[in-house]
């Protein structure tokens, strides 16, 4: 186990450390200590390797991350694991504003709940909410799957493309074109894998929850449309 | 009966011909008209400074004797690995998407033999582009499309897009007829569809943020590119400042002239400011914080010649970026097309239906018979050319100022020929020492 000291040693020295990680590396396990808030911890690490984070980061922790596990013992700040591309973050706490924002792959778990925007412009990453969600989440989310045990807030995929949601609880308001959808059983397998792997498979059921997707009808404009948007 | 003679028909200056043919469209159709390019109405623009030359308090230097030189230094601020370029004229942003894959290509080669960058766009980085281009600039947009950190890393330097001059404050829009299965695999979106850009970041607000994500795009790349923040002609003065604070090693500047692959024509005309308004702006900005050619200005909208590359040097602006320019040297609207031009119901030179990727010269499409009518390689030659031309004509004026870099140009230089033009550029009208809003009232 490496572990870092943040508060000692820099975010430039953490960050160069992660980046030279390459290929098999014997270095797979780090811990950090002391992040205190900070921005872009373990940002861009492109390696399988597991990090912990031992307390609460600030904007764009795991931002760009491939292949690492990254798991915060504490909140995350805005921008958690966005344009994640592969690999898994695990957020114990809550996750502020546009968690997994753009994110192309890889499993975004919070254990807590996540603020406003959370999997805006989503392009394949998969992300599980153990709580609630706040308003405009999975905003002109692209695909991939948002699975929330909780509730949702207000215009839940707005302008949404092809990403799944899925929501156990209420769901305030529904944006432009996202309406809600059966729910067959190649989507109860999908929400079974997905809260397995979200380490939330004692807590809900894929039954208990509701899809919502889109609509499609504003994928080509229509002026008769203007006052969806 | 007498016959007097008759009042002529007169028409409206408010209502003209093209207004009254415009309401008709609109009342037939339901829908906007959406077109690319720029502005296309009469703005003050670089047609209204001249240059002073030299005379007995100034001398000249010998055209193509003395050395008058070009190059210049980008993201000398932070970026531990600045860029050099040969010429202070660089290609702006142009997507995958809205181009073709051979004309971007062809940008690259052109830029690559003149010296120059060349920049992605809306869409991702394109095995094109990066293969062709030398020096690459990899935008850092709203959408996010095809981002991903090994292109990050595989850049030159890094664009931040916050807007762009044809529209600042819109997003963008590809229209369904474009969307071919390559384009929509780089986007991740389905094929066929009308595809919006956003028009602002999905994970950042303000300038606080801003600072915060340029760390992080640091962070990320380790510190060797060159971050540009890219704004279009609304608030320069505080949008360098915020930029700048923000820790930007390069502004890029674009006003209303410059182009867009599409988007509302009545936002092209009514939204923004011309970019002689913009440049003294942004100087004064970097001027007041001491950071001018400390973080370097790139100036673009309706730049077509090295007049206009000298004007906007001798305005304090570091090197320029083109556009439009750079797809007419391609050979966009060559009037050889004109029997298909005339099928689209348009002209040679006026052509602007850029997202219905329909070009009769195969550039903005992703038709693959019409992309096959353009050759990349001679696409590329034709731009090298364009690119040296301007450089020599940029070169002849600075060495007529006495100036032995282009750099070295200012604005006792110029004067203006319209007191708008005096007044947006802050040189005085011609034969006068007169500068509108200076000595009380300016900004």
């Amino acid at each position: 186990m490496q572990t870092f000291d943040l508060g000692k040693e820099g975010l430039r020295a953490l960050n160069s450390s992660l980046h030279a990680l390459k290929g098999q590396t014997n270095m797979t396990a780090w811990e950090v200590i002391n992040p205190k808030g900070a921005h872009a911890i373990a940002a861009g690490v492109d390696a399988p390797v597991e990090i912990t984070v031992r307390g609460s980061t600030g904007y764009y922790c795991a931002g760009m991350n491939k292949q690492a596990t990254i798991r915060i013992k504490g909140s995350a700040g805005p921008g958690v694991a966005e344009n994640m591309m592969s690999g898994t973050v695990i957020i114990d706490g809550n996750a502020s504003q546009y968690a997994g924002a753009t994110g192309r792959g890889g499993l975004l778990v919070i254990k807590g709940n996540a603020s406003s925007r959370c999997g805006v412009s989503m392009k394949g990453i998969d992300i599980v909410v153990h709580g609630s969600i706040g308003h405009m989440s999975a905003f002109m989310a692209q695909s991939g799957n948002l699975v929330v045990l909780g509730d949702a807030g207000d215009a839940l995929g707005d302008s949404l493309y092809e990403a799944r949601l899925f929501v156990r609880g209420s769901v305030k308001s529904l944006g432009a074109d996202c309406i809600e959808k059966e729910m067959r059983p190649e989507h109860l397998a999908l929400l079974a894998d997905l809260l397995k792997r979200g380490e939330a498979d004692g807590k809900a059921k894929p039954e208990e929850f509701k899809r919502y997707g889109s609509a499609r009808k504003l994928y080509n404009f229509n002026i008769d449309n203007a006052s969806s948007y | 009966m007498t016959d007097f003679p008759r009042t002529p028909p007169r028409f409206s200056a408010t209502f003209t011909p093209a207004v009254n043919a415009e309401i008709r469209r609109a009342a037939a159709t339901g829908i906007y008209d959406i077109r690319g390019g720029g502005t296309k109405r009469h703005l003050p623009h670089f047609d209204d400074l001249l240059f002073l030359g030299a005379s007995i308090s100034r001398y000249p230097l010998e055209g193509y004797r003395e050395k008058c030189a070009t190059d210049v230094w980008l993201g000398t601020r932070f970026a531990k690995k600045p860029i050099h370029l040969d010429i202070p004229v660089t290609i702006a942003g142009m997507s995958f998407g809205a181009l073709s894959g051979p004309a971007k290509e062809a940008l690259g080669r052109g830029a690559t033999a003149a010296g120059t960058s060349t920049t992605t766009g809306d869409g991702g980085m394109t095995e094109e582009e990066r293969g062709h281009s030398k020096t690459l600039v990899y935008q850092y947009l709203p959408s996010r499309y095809g981002m991903n950190p090994d292109d990050l890393r595989r850049a030159d330097a890094i664009e931040v897009v916050v807007g762009q001059g044809a529209k600042p404050g819109g997003g963008g829009m590809l229209l369904g007829q474009k969307i071919s299965d390559r384009v929509a695999n780089m986007r991740n979106l389905p094929k066929g569809i009308d595809q919006r850009s956003a028009c602002r970041h999905p994970d950042w607000t303000g300038p606080d943020d801003l600072e915060i994500k340029i760390m992080e795009l640091r962070e990320i790349t380790d510190w060797e590119k060159p971050i540009y923040v890219k704004v279009g002609g609304a608030r320069p003065y505080y949008d360098t400042a915020l930029a700048v604070k923000a820790g930007a090693d390069v502004v890029v500047l674009d006003g209303m002239q410059g182009g867009t692959a599409a988007t509302q024509d009545v936002f092209i005309e009514h939204v923004g400011m011309p970019i002689l308004a913009c440049i003294p702006q942004a100087v004064k900005a970097l001027q007041d914080l001491g950071m001018h050619r400390k973080v370097q200005l790139i100036v673009s909208g309706g730049i077509r010649s090295g007049a206009d590359v000298a004007k906007a040097m001798a305005l304090g602006a570091d090197a320029v970026a083109i556009g439009t320019a750079a797809l007419i040297a391609l050979g966009d609207n060559d009037p050889k097309w004109e029997e298909e031009y005339q099928k689209l119901g348009t002209t040679a030179d006026a052509y602007d239906d850029w997202h219905e990727g329909r070009d009769p010269a195969g550039i903005t499409t992703q038709d693959p018979e019409l992309s096959k009518r353009f050759d990349p390689v001679l696409g590329g030659r034709r731009l090298k050319n364009y690119l040296k031309v301007m450089t020599l004509e940029a070169q002849t004026i600075a060495r007529a100022c006495g100036k032995n870099h282009l750099h070295n140009l200012e604005p006792e230089d110029l004067v203006s020929l319209t007191i708008e033009a005096a007044a947006m550029a802050g040189v005085p009208l011609a034969g006068t020492n007169w500068i509108p809003g200076r000595n009380g009232g300016g900004w």
